[in-house]
């Protein structure tokens, strides 16, 4: 760890773990796990280098996570909008999946990622490809039209407030506020 | 018309307490009446970032940092990512639920109405696409962003800079921001103060706390990173848990805890007695010979070593002087140790240190895993929550996928069938069932309890009568593996049983199901226990005149009873695991795989751990022995678990199991363990032959024996006499810390 620690300035470091919910630790072993990522001859200037999206899904921490795509989106702060990431969108990621993240910014971000038409709402179509990515892609396992409906309706009743037709983020919150297995669920850690 | 939104503080900022809900009501700043005025004005929201606001502001406590942005001023900024997170209406008002439900739905009534979408001010790094289309309005109205801009200036001011790195972690823009942000505060900072102060040194004061908060700062870093270095199984428990999920981690984040307890009381017990008496040893030889079999029987060689109470001097260790001699003075080099002492008060602060720690740990627990509010949004909840994204291998997710559907398709099923009502005939069936299946289990436990009983007493029958025979040694020893072995036995045997009892029940719900199991072993197990406790006591009662050491053939049979424990925990791995596994892929040709019985493997953990705690008093090393098995039992089960073991199809809400084990981890077992310890400190007498407490009617004497010299010696402490003889003996004083603790 040498090596890598000595590419990551002390006061970088020092800054990093200010703003960030992560350990000098979890920064200095993402540093690592991130030039990993990174050819060979780009691994001196790691930080202003970005990573294409189909590399970042090659970390076994994210490949076989159905919200994949949804999360290189969110956490990309790439112009082209391509979900490449820097490695500070990358620390912004680990930061909100690890251990001690608020509930309140990964209830944030957790609606980003559900918002698959980056609407700032959930409206039925967002629901529907959520339970779909939760219950798997195959046919054989979706749920059938009139469950999917009856399910999309009873969620609809059960969290939208003001009854819109869509659920917004605070309503969103407030439901996430009733779960205490969500935090503890919604954490990746390297 | 915009508006920029100036941030409540609270009076009380609680830095501790970074995790809050929506249901919490916050202190509301003065100036943010002026903002509930406005907003009552206004249409829209709108966040703008003022030159002087490059302090973070403190939005609630750790809240997402409202961020007022000058438009065009710094392009850089995703203006829109703060606009909107500024306008979440959660952030803008003090924390009431009603004022963010009302606002909410004003706010998405008011942008429903809004017809003309003027075109948005040019955002040079705004990735986020959603963020496009939204309705924002830049406007004129200078002149009152002037006002709540110096009005933000003056809130920000009174923030310290732990406030503001804390506002700054916790708000959800992307670290890049963050870190510009940083550098305008500091950039700005400078010229907000006056000119010359920047030039003028810190007075001595604030420079040395400031020397003084980075020191302790990078020792606490420093301090962590040991800790974290030290963090053993890291990554099993990755690999645990991305294969299985967060409900079979509980299990051994438990033993992890476990292991931890036992590790404090070891060293603990090490230091203080064992080293010590190691040190000096008594003048009597080991008369026996290391047989294997001790191992199993804790007898034998074991029996006069520092293993248990027997092998403790009575007097005060390395103390030239004899007890008579007054006139004598220790020399140099002579430090005299009180062996008597150090044993019960290291055993006595050890317990109440852990007390501390499980109480606080339980309610940790607790604050994290219970929520208020209704228990309708099941569907909501499991949508949104469902998800454990710490499964990472491929087959687990295809797994989890599986289960979240046939759980959704559990709670539709279940909703539809609500609105069907039972008939009266199938609710009287149910009681009846119930009530049966529960009779049968108390019935159950009653059984075992009286053959327990009985073939106790038995066992001690025999053993005497093989003594009188006079046979030889390792077969008198070996008589009193049978009772260890039939308990644990029992143990192993009864929780099937209760598995096939709960599938006949066919309970509706399935944590319903996980509850009666849990207390149906519960009751088993703590009922033995009780019997057992009460049996050894009452024999020590029986055979007061014989010239044995009672506590060392008490603390023999609680090591038998854990190393028994252990043995049996393997049996029940390898039969109901491996062997299971076995049985369904030969033959019966079925792709289904045992599942992890977290309950149940649990509540075996916490029996082991009351056995130590019973023991300690009698075996100061069972500790040592618990942390052993501890060990091997988890990587026993890690490797079970990869080989034989899917994981739980049902529903585990591991945040409230895991609170519910530490309560039983607390309240049966350890203050059960207490009052057994609590009743042999205070009332039984020790034997006279062996151990620390030989010429005393009650360990407990040794203690007030001790204040009673002191109080003679220097009369000048007597309030410390007093605080004893009123706060410790005094029962009352006890209960109320430990009402205070809870």
């Amino acid at each position: 760890m040498g090596g890598s620690a000595s590419q990551l300035p002390r006061d970088l470091l020092g800054e990093y773990q200010e703003l960030t919910f992560l350990t000098k630790q979890e920064i200095l072993l993402a540093h690592k796990r991130f030039s990993e990522l990174l050819p060979k001859e780009e691994r001196e200037s790691i930080l202003l280098k970005r990573v294409p999206k189909s590399k970042i899904l090659t970390l076994p921490e994210l490949r076989a996570n159905p919200f994949q795509d949804r999360i290189c989106r969110v956490f990309s702060t790439s112009e082209h909008g391509d979900g490449s990431m820097s490695f500070e969108d990358f620390l912004d990621l680990l930061s909100v999946f690890s251990d001690s993240a608020t509930s309140e910014i990964k209830s944030h971000y957790a609606f980003r990622i559900f918002d698959f038409d980056d609407d700032g709402t959930l409206d039925k179509k967002d629901l529907e490809k959520l339970v779909n990515c939760l219950t798997g892609e195959g046919d054989e396992t979706r749920l059938s039209e009139s469950e999917m409906d009856q399910l999309i309706q009873n969620i609809l009743e059960e969290s939208d407030i003001d009854k819109d037709g869509t659920i917004n983020l605070s309503e969103f919150q407030h439901v996430i506020s009733r779960s205490p297995d969500f935090a503890s669920s919604f954490k990746i850690v390297l | 018309m915009s508006q920029p939104v100036t941030l409540c503080v609270p009076e009380s900022w609680d830095g501790a307490s970074l995790d809050l809900s929506l249901s919490d009501e916050g202190a509301v700043h003065s100036s943010f009446q002026q903002l509930l005025q406005e907003q009552s004005t206004e249409e829209l929201e709108l966040q703008e970032l003022t030159p002087g606001g490059r302090e973070n502001p403190a939005a609630g406590r750790t809240e997402d940092w409202e961020e007022p942005e000058p438009r065009g001023e710094h392009p850089d900024f995703s203006s829109a990512t703060l606009r909107i997170v500024a306008s979440m209406p959660s952030r803008t008002i003090g924390r009431s639920r009603g004022a963010v439900i009302s606002q909410c739905y004003n706010r998405t009534a008011k942008l429903r109405r809004r017809s003309s979408r003027p075109p948005l001010h040019q955002i040079s790094r705004s990735a986020r696409p959603s963020l496009r289309q939204y309705d924002l309005e830049l406007d004129t109205g200078h002149v009152e962003q002037e006002d709540t801009q110096s009005l933000l200036v003056k809130e920000l001011q009174t923030l310290s800079s732990s406030q503001r790195s804390h506002m700054l972690q916790a708000m959800p823009v992307s670290l890049a921001e963050k870190l510009s942000l940083r550098q305008e505060l500091g950039g700005h900072r400078s010229t907000l103060r006056k000119p010359d102060r920047s030039r003028r040194p810190l007075s001595c004061c604030g420079q040395l706390k400031h020397d003084v908060l980075i020191g302790f700062r990078s020792l606490w870093d420093g301090f962590l990173s040991l800790l974290h270095s030290l963090q053993p199984w890291h990554h099993s428990l990755k690999q645990i848990g991305g294969r299985f999920g967060s409900s079979v981690l509980s299990y051994f984040l438990f033993l992890k805890t476990l292991l931890a307890f036992n590790v404090f009381l070891f060293l603990t017990l090490l230091i203080f007695v064992v080293a010590t008496q190691a040190a000096y040893p008594p003048a009597a030889e080991n008369s026996r010979l290391f047989t294997g079999l001790e191992l199993l029987t804790g007898a034998g060689y074991f029996t006069q070593t520092l293993m248990y109470y027997g092998y403790y001097s009575n007097f005060t260790l390395n103390d030239p002087c004899t007890p008579g001699d007054r006139s004598c003075q220790p020399g140099k080099g002579h430090l005299p140790y009180n062996m008597p002492l150090a044993y019960v008060f290291t055993i006595g602060v050890s317990f109440f240190i852990m007390c501390i720690l499980l109480v606080y740990s339980m309610s940790r627990s607790f604050g994290e895993s219970y929520r208020v509010g209704s228990s309708s949004g099941d569907f909501a909840i499991k949508v949104f929550c469902a998800w454990d994204y710490k499964v990472i291998q491929r087959r687990s997710v295809r797994l989890q996928n599986e289960n979240i559907r046939t759980q959704l398709k559990e709670l539709l099923g279940e909703w539809q069938s609500k609105s069907r009502p039972m008939s009266l005939c199938r609710r009287l069936g149910r009681m009846v069932v119930l009530g049966l299946a529960w009779a049968l289990s108390l019935g159950t436990v009653l059984g075992c309890v009286v053959a327990v009983y009985y073939f106790a007493e038995h066992m001690l029958k025999v053993h005497q009568e093989s003594q009188a025979r006079g046979s030889s040694e390792a077969r008198q020893e070996a008589f009193l593996l049978v009772l260890p072995m039939v308990v644990s036995l029992m143990n192993l045997v009864m929780p099937y049983l209760y598995n096939l009892l709960a599938a006949w029940e066919k309970q509706e719900s399935p944590v319903l199901e996980v509850y009666m199991a849990i207390c149906r072993n519960l009751i088993l197990k703590m009922v033995v226990l009780g019997l057992l406790c009460y049996h050894w006591l009452s024999r020590k009662m029986g055979c007061s005149e014989e010239d044995k050491c009672w506590e060392t053939s008490v603390g023999q049979e609680l090591y038998r009873f854990v190393v028994m424990d252990f043995v049996f925990t393997l049996l029940d791995t390898v039969l109901g695991e491996l062997l299971w596994r076995l049985i369904l892929e030969k033959k019966l040709m079925r792709k289904q795989r045992p599942e992890f019985d977290i309950a149940r493997n649990v509540l075996e953990l916490i029996y082991g751990q009351t056995l130590t705690w019973l023991g300690v008093l009698f075996c100061p090393l069972l500790p040592a022995v618990q942390i052993l098995k501890l060990v091997l039992l988890f990587y026993i089960k890690k490797t079970s678990l990869m080989q034989n073991c899917q994981s739980p199809s049902k529903p585990w809400r591991a945040s409230h199991m895991s609170t519910v084990f530490i309560t039983l981890l607390c309240f049966p077992s350890f203050l059960g363990a207490a009052i057994f310890l609590s009743y042999t400190i205070w009332a039984v007498r020790p034997s006279r032959t062996c151990g620390p407490f030989q010429t005393q009617e009650t360990i407990y004497e040794s203690g007030k024996t001790w204040v009673q010299e002191l109080e003679k010696s220097s009369p000048n402490i007597t309030w410390f006499t007093w605080i004893h003889q009123h706060l410790v003996e005094n029962t009352f004083f006890l209960f109320f810390v430990s009402g205070v603790l809870l």
